[in-house]
């Protein structure tokens, strides 16, 4: 199964792109996937993530053609 | 109720004005709650040239109309208007309207705050900020209370 990564902000030039396309087995979480995208970062402590335009933990699971994103400390307003 | 997320600069009080008159009924409200945020040209001691403001489409959507429902079950809201700018900004330029209709102001004043506030914390938008000598991300916005 697929999931498709998107980064934001601060993270997306960090990594120098902003999203892209992940294998993934049965099983994973957000946090897992923090890991295999940004492994050699380690997860700041303010980091926030979205499955399908939704906050959730890293522990959250993911399925078959999600959509999950990570980004810092929002700004708006 | 409206949410929009706008890519040209706005005037607050026109798209206000004009939301009003079309939108909400006359003689039903009596408190009308606006906020308008505004770029300043001055952060952390640093003078700002100018903006650019990115968010998430889709998830920036989603998370404005959900608060604005949910601030229409918590309260006795008539109607709500929220307007937010995305990218580049110079100062002076409206960035965020929040208002809220309702029949009396204990509603309009908390509802209009509480969307500010959830706006402000967790809309995701994120500012990079333009100084005389490079460019920075806004780390954190300030305390609103």
């Amino acid at each position: 199964m697929t999931v498709q990564v998107r980064l934001f902000a601060s993270l997306s030039e960090r990594l120098g792109r902003s999203d892209l396309q992940l294998p993934v087995t049965a099983g994973t979480t957000v946090g897992d996937i923090w890991q295999q995208v940004l492994g050699d970062m380690p997860a700041p402590a303010n980091v926030l993530a979205a499955v399908n335009l939704d906050y959730v933990d890293f522990s959250a699971p993911v399925k078959d053609g999600d959509e999950v994103a990570f980004f810092p400390p929002v700004t708006g307003g | 109720m409206h949410i929009e997320v706008l890519t040209q600069a706005f005037d607050p009080w026109q798209r206000l004005q004009d939301y009003q008159t079309q939108r909400v009924a006359a003689g039903s409200y009596g408190a009308t709650a606006i906020f308008v945020g505004t770029m300043r040209d001055f952060n952390v001691s640093d003078n700002v040239q100018s903006m650019t403001l990115e968010h998430y489409p889709g998830m920036t959507e989603k998370y404005l109309e959900t608060i604005s429902r949910t601030a229409a079950e918590r309260w006795a809201v008539l109607d709500s208007l929220i307007l937010h700018r995305v990218g580049d900004l110079a100062p002076n330029d409206p960035i965020v309207l929040v208002a809220v209709w309702s029949a009396h102001r204990k509603d309009a004043f908390e509802a209009s705050r509480w969307l500010m506030e959830e706006l402000k914390s967790k809309a995701p938008f994120w500012k990079k900020e333009k100084l005389a000598d490079g460019e920075r991300w806004v780390e954190k916005n300030t305390e609103g209370y």
